[in-house]
């Protein structure tokens, strides 16, 4: 039998009149990387704030490592940890206080070397004594991954981890994600552009309109679309192809 | 199944580190809560303290209580401004998809304040020393000037956690707190109100301010506190009961 690190059975939520979530069903297998795909106001952030326990569903079960997120909310927050869609670090302080700020709250035994060694980790370690509101864009999400990382969470939520960083940034999150993902943790992750889930994810779900309208690998959705006819097209590189390209002769240089 | 320990007191000492770094590394808020009453004291005092007759020799005893309900009015203001920055920037999702005591994260602002608030008092009560301020009252009217204070603490702290929660922008999170700090001008707290135009004089003594400074100035002064203290009493505790039901509301509803 597979594990389940969340399962989802009709889930519903709305605000007032609005409905967001209209019965969403899904399953994450543990140690996997689950994408679930949308467009802005498809309900995907409500979604991972109520796997988060941030927010109660109006029904349906839901379940993540095993506990169901309305009556055993704490045995959930255990197993988790949240990296929402901007950076929520505290931007007074370091980045090494940030770490050592979360490694209390998890109550783990030597907050200091934990967050060494998540600095290092991340390459934040020459930045580590600035505060934070000082850090560029990739640098504050590292930062926010790292702090979802302290105390080593089973499952990691990631809502929209690239949004609004530019073209190496991302790809360094991908990375950073690629290597969890190695290391064992189930990865649930909302994303806008196609093109991460399709790097990412070993299985993907489109929420449309609060429902979830496929889900599967990736061979699986390309099989709903009919065959690919074999085209012959120059192939022109595109402008984030160019700008990496760029890039990264100057820094060769 | 075995239920989770919680550790609400190493959750709260935490949140209250985090909020007076906060504090100590923001230049604006010590200017503000410390300086700025200690600036309104010097000018009360030596500008326009030869003007006004109070019927007591000494102005800075008879101004000290008001500075002091001030700075602490402009404090909370700024609980509000850090509570309005920790919901609007996502740190308090971050914080309640932890296992910890989720109360801890309010709390922890709540005792920021307080403790933020009791250094600015001592820092201002210094100043007054040294401007001639003279008290000969022994420890127990102070403990009772403390208690006081403390407590009207607790009391604005608790509306500006609404503030800061349910704010919409950061003017708005702190904007309520200057109808707060203007209270005490039309109160006894400068000028006794016997000279004030009868409309401002029966609001003047029967709104809160007026009680609280009458309360602290008779027991720092050695003088009959009288129905005073139970006043103030009364209205801090009223204040506080009711706006800690309302932010809890607030706090618990967002989240």
């Amino acid at each position: 039998m597979k594990n389940l690190a969340i399962q989802v059975k009709g889930l519903q939520k709305s605000y007032k009149q609005h409905q967001v979530l209209k019965g969403v069903n899904f399953e994450v297998e543990q140690g996997s990387i689950f994408a679930l795909l949308g467009s802005n106001g498809a309900g995907k952030t409500t979604a991972v704030k109520i796997l988060t326990t941030l927010l109660k569903p109006d029904s349906g079960t839901i379940k993540v490592n095993g506990f169901d997120v309305t009556s055993n909310p704490d045995h959930v927050r255990q197993a988790i940890s949240l990296t929402g869609q901007f950076a929520a670090v505290d931007e007074i302080l370091t980045g090494r206080e940030n770490l050592i700020m979360i490694a209390k709250l998890r109550y783990l035994k030597n907050p200091r070397q934990v967050a060494e060694d998540l600095l290092k980790r991340f390459g934040l370690t020459e930045a580590a004594d600035r505060k934070a509101s000082t850090y560029s864009g990739g640098m504050r999400r590292r930062l926010d991954i790292a702090l979802s990382l302290v105390g080593t969470p089973q499952i990691v939520f990631l809502d929209e981890p690239t949004t609004g960083l530019d073209p190496e940034a991302r790809l360094e999150v991908w990375k950073m994600v690629k290597e969890l993902a190695a290391g064992g943790t189930t990865i649930f992750l909302t994303t806008q552009y196609l093109e991460e889930a399709e790097q990412l994810a070993d299985r993907i779900a489109i929420l449309h309109e609060g429902r979830i309208i496929a889900n599967g690998t990736l061979a699986e959705l390309k099989k709903l679309f009919p065959q690919a006819k074999v085209e012959y097209v120059e192939k022109q590189p595109s402008l984030e192809d160019i700008f990496l390209a760029i890039i990264g002769k100057k820094e060769a240089m | 199944m075995e239920t989770i320990k919680k550790h609400f007191f190493s959750d709260l000492g935490v949140m209250l580190g985090r909020s007076m770094r906060h504090i100590s590394r923001s230049l604006d808020t010590i200017i503000t809560v410390c300086i700025t009453p200690i600036a309104m004291m010097l000018l009360f005092v030596y500008v326009f303290g030869g003007a006004i007759q109070t019927g007591t020799e000494n102005y800075v005893n008879y101004l000290l209580p008001g500075i002091l309900l001030i700075a602490i009015a402009s404090g909370i203001s700024y609980t509000a401004y850090r509570l309005f920055l920790d919901k609007q920037r996502g740190i308090i999702e971050r914080f309640h998809s932890m296992p910890i005591s989720r109360s801890a994260v309010l709390w922890g602002h709540v005792l920021t304040s307080v403790v933020s608030n009791v250094i600015s008092v001592i820092v201002i009560i210094i100043v007054a020393l040294i401007m001639g301020f003279r008290s000969s009252s022994g420890v127990l009217p102070w403990l009772a000037v403390a208690g006081i204070l403390v407590l009207f603490t607790l009391a604005l702290t608790w509306v500006a956690a609404i503030a800061g929660l349910t704010a919409k922008s950061v003017e708005g999170a702190s904007a309520f707190s200057y109808p707060l700090i203007f209270l005490p001008f039309i109160s006894s707290a400068f000028v006794p109100t016997e000279s004030m135009p009868t409309v401002v004089r029966v609001f003047a003594e029967n709104q809160p301010v007026t009680s609280i400074v009458e309360a602290i100035r008779a027991l720092l002064s050695g003088q009959l506190v009288g129905n005073d203290i139970w006043v103030a009493l009364a209205w801090c505790i009223g204040i506080m009961v009711v706006a800690y039901i309302f932010a809890m509301k607030a706090y618990k509803k967002r989240m």
